[in-house]
């Protein structure tokens, strides 16, 4: 990966005005537009029932799409049956033949593809190379642990270099660690291979960890496709500031719009100054959002100024290692969070009233929630 | 939890530990043994009881030694080469006329006569014949002018082979094996050679049915196990709707559509597919026909379920990995079918090996399968030996089949097993 390139890669992947309805009904995927670039990794994230599974079960040709047409390389995929569209996939239970062994399942896609015994037999164990099981490849599926068969699953779906490798939540039964460490070691091979993949998760951290670009579904929609940060920094709705990362709510009304900032008076008492993203204009109602670590609590009766001030009331603290956080009540919203340097939770007494205060340029005026 | 490692790690002190294991074990398999006695017992009584006195009847000789109990004595020493001595004929006399006095003559008559026609003759000439006990010396003379095949040594090595207590007459009988004057083991003649041919006739039968039900359960099964639950429901119900009805109905139902008159024959006719009425039952056709209906559920039920457990993924994980639909199926979806089409096959088949009614009703004189002539011996001409030995022929060639399924399904399972 070349840093700071300019020219966009071409679009290996193109979804246009795709529709899918299961029960003529309802749309579970209403006019998804997508490029997925060549080299990319993109993920697909999203809470259950948002389309996302039903997007990458297209793209590999298990379902067709209602409307639309699916590119790839240029080329109309909606009537090419999956086992033509050289896609590799890992799926969620990793769907390993139980039956074949670890080196016959890898095999597997080489000997469809009727390639010569000595190619088969260097790519097969180039690939228990790279995972590193050349000395398991006599074992059946069932005899490796859940991490073990996930490695198995991955050098399948690569060994056969398709053009693009599809992941349909492949570490969602695998315990938090195995998943961490996995992770790194698919975003590793991303790296060194060049491959496109297309990743399907609805756990944002594993989204944020390893992505190019997240497209953040919802309810069938595509609420937004970006950088990991820039999802984080500058999310174009309250859905999407809410669900990545860590996020406080306050309900309000826009007083006036100046520019990129707006006034925002709050339901629950009070106004601050907010960075307009998503207000039609004064007088619309609006969700505030304020990341955690964004927001700093200052001792009552201290002096100082701040932009937005606001009073607030401790309701506890939370001591979590390497942070603590405080939960406040402010405004109208009792579950007001802000993060706390690690021992700076003991001089909090619940019960004791602060102010809290946050810049406007770190408090973004979005759409009602 | 410390301590248990400790002691468990200690090797002096493992032995108790074992034994205290034992201990705690012990009532609760009392208790599962107490639970499982009532069936046992019944097993006991009904199944392992009659199989073990069928084999037992298989090999027992006791006409014979029971009717002629001198003769069978004086012929122990006998060496078989030359005709017995004065002493055996003696003891024939004296036997004959004991066995006349107490009215037990045709027991041993019917015996005698399976291992030589004729023999029936040869007694109860003998007996009718055979006025009081011969003078000292001349038993062998006044034998021989009564009937003349006591002057024939065949005649007393068929004696001395019945003379039991046990027999492997009825066994070799049953493989169309007979044993020459000699006493070596050779073909039977051919006018009594015709088990092999129906333990052929009944494995053919039993193995074409297997095939049928196979051919035809296989994509059933596979409908039950795809289909959405509403609808395999409904079609589970259909399949098991023969298993609610009477076997007696179901092949009944069978001549009614299938006999020259019958529902087949009349609609070809009607439709102008054929001139005449074809054959469909009373032969060979119509037995399979009837034994495929009534065995089909014994075969989908397996395949449904070894289908079932074959998780939809591994189909998608062979066509995204570039497998057209027809190579998944016979790589990927076949072989983890085995197991059941093992189960399936092994259980139609040997349910068909016992067949007894349907080929009884639907078939002709050259579709009796195995059964029938071991119940024709049971109930009809009551050749308990022979009947029995069949059956343990049979039991034996179930065994073995059985064996050898039950080693291939425990090869899959070491080499197959999976987590999902």
């Amino acid at each position: 990966m070349e840093a700071g390139t300019v020219m966009p890669a071409p679009a290996l992947v193109r979804f246009s005005g795709i529709q899918k309805t299961y029960d003529g009904e309802h749309l579970v995927v209403k006019n998804l537009d997508l490029d997925i670039r060549k080299g990319e990794f993109i993920t697909l994230l999203g809470p259950s029932g948002s389309g996302k599974t039903t997007t990458l079960m297209m793209l590999a040709g298990f379902e067709v799409p209602t409307h639309g047409e699916i590119y790839l390389s240029e080329r109309p995929i909606k009537n090419v049956p999956p086992h033509r569209r050289d896609i590799g996939m890992v799926f969620q239970n990793y769907a390993l033949f139980p039956h074949l062994t670890i080196a016959e399942n890898i095999a597997f896609p080489l000997s469809v593809r009727k390639s010569s015994k000595a190619e088969t037999q260097e790519r097969v164990s180039a690939a228990l190379r790279m995972i590193k099981m050349e000395s398991l490849a006599h074992r059946r599926p069932g005899q490796l642990s859940g991490g073990q068969q996930q490695r198995v699953a991955l050098a399948r779906a690569l060994v056969f270099n398709p053009q693009l490798v599809l992941m349909d939540e492949p570490l969602g039964a695998l315990d938090k660690r195995l998943r961490e460490q996995m992770q790194l070691e698919i975003k590793q091979l991303h790296e060194t291979m060049g491959i496109t993949i297309v990743y399907v998760t609805h756990d944002q951290s594993e989204a944020l960890t390893m992505s190019d670009r997240i497209a953040v579904f919802n309810d069938g929609i595509v609420q937004q496709i970006d950088r990991p940060d820039a999802l984080y920094e500058h999310p174009v709705n309250s859905f999407v500031a809410h669900f990545i990362g860590e996020n406080n709510v306050l309900a309000g009304t826009v007083e006036t719009v100046e520019r990129d900032y707006c006034r925002v008076a709050l339901a629950g008492g009070g106004t601050v100054a907010a960075r307009a993203i998503n207000v039609s204009g004064a007088g619309a109602s609006t969700s505030l959002s304020v990341r955690p670590e964004r927001v700093a609590i200052v001792p009552n009766g201290s002096s100082g100024e701040g932009p937005n001030r606001l009073p607030a009331r401790v309701q506890n603290t939370i001591y979590l290692g390497d942070h603590a956080l405080a939960v406040l009540d402010v405004a109208d919203n009792a579950e007001f969070m802000v993060k706390l340097q690690p021992g700076a939770h003991h001089s909090l007494k619940p019960g004791e009233s602060v102010f809290i205060t946050f810049r406007p340029e770190d408090c973004l005026a979005l759409d009602p929630v | 939890m410390t301590n248990a490692l400790l002691t468990g790690a200690n090797a002096s002190t493992e032995v108790p530990l074992k034994r205290r294991l034992r201990r705690a074990e012990r009532t609760r398999q009392a208790k599962a043994l107490a639970l499982v006695l009532p069936l046992l017992l019944f097993l006991l009584f009904t199944f392992a009881g009659p199989i073990a006195g069928m084999l037992w009847r298989s090999v027992e000789d006791w006409e014979v030694r029971q009717v002629l109990p001198q003769t069978v004595a004086a012929l122990a020493s006998w060496d078989g080469k030359d005709l017995p001595d004065e002493k055996a004929y003696a003891a024939l006399a004296s036997d004959i006329l004991a066995a006349r006095a107490a009215g037990t003559i045709a027991i041993a008559a019917k015996r005698l006569n399976y291992a030589l026609n004729g023999f029936r003759t040869i007694l109860t000439s003998t007996a009718r014949n055979l006025k009081a006990v011969p003078e000292p010396g001349t038993a062998k003379e006044t034998l021989g002018k009564i009937n003349p095949a006591w002057r024939e040594r065949a005649t007393w090595t068929t004696i001395k082979d019945a003379g039991g207590p046990i027999t492997g007459f009825y066994l070799l009988a049953a493989l169309d094996l007979t044993r020459n004057a000699d006493g070596a083991i050779v073909a039977a003649p051919p006018d009594q050679a015709i088990y092999r041919d129906i333990f052929l006739r009944t494995f053919l039968i039993s193995l074409g049915v297997t095939v049928l039900c196979l051919i035809l359960g296989f994509p059933v099964a596979y409908l039950l196990a795809t289909l959405p639950p509403g609808k395999s429901n409904l079609l589970m119900i259909f399949v098991l709707l023969p298993f609610w009805t009477s076997l007696l109905v179901r092949t009944c139902a069978w001549i009614v559509l299938l006999q020259s008159k019958g529902v087949v024959n009349d609609s070809l006719l009607w439709l102008g597919f054929i001139d005449a009425p074809l054959r469909l039952i009373y032969n060979r056709f119509g037995v399979c026909v009837a034994m495929t209906h009534v065995l089909l559920p014994f075969m989908i039920l397996p395949l449904y379920s070894s289908m079932k457990a074959i998780s939809p993924a591994y189909m998608r994980a062979a066509a995204s990995l570039g497998a057209p639909p027809l190579t998944a199926f016979l790589r990927i979806y076949l072989p983890q079918t085995l197991p059941g089409i093992g189960a399936g096959s092994l259980l139609v088949f040997i349910l068909a090996l016992g067949y007894y009614i349907t080929p009884a009703l639907v078939g002709g004189a050259a579709d009796q399968m195995i059964s029938y002539f071991i119940a024709l011996y049971t109930t009809e001409t009551a050749n308990w030996g022979l009947a029995s030995a069949l059956g343990a022929v049979l039991l034996l060639a179930t065994v073995l089949l059985a064996l050898v399924y039950g080693k291939l399904v425990q090869g899959q399972q070491v080499t197959g097993g999976m987590k999902n």
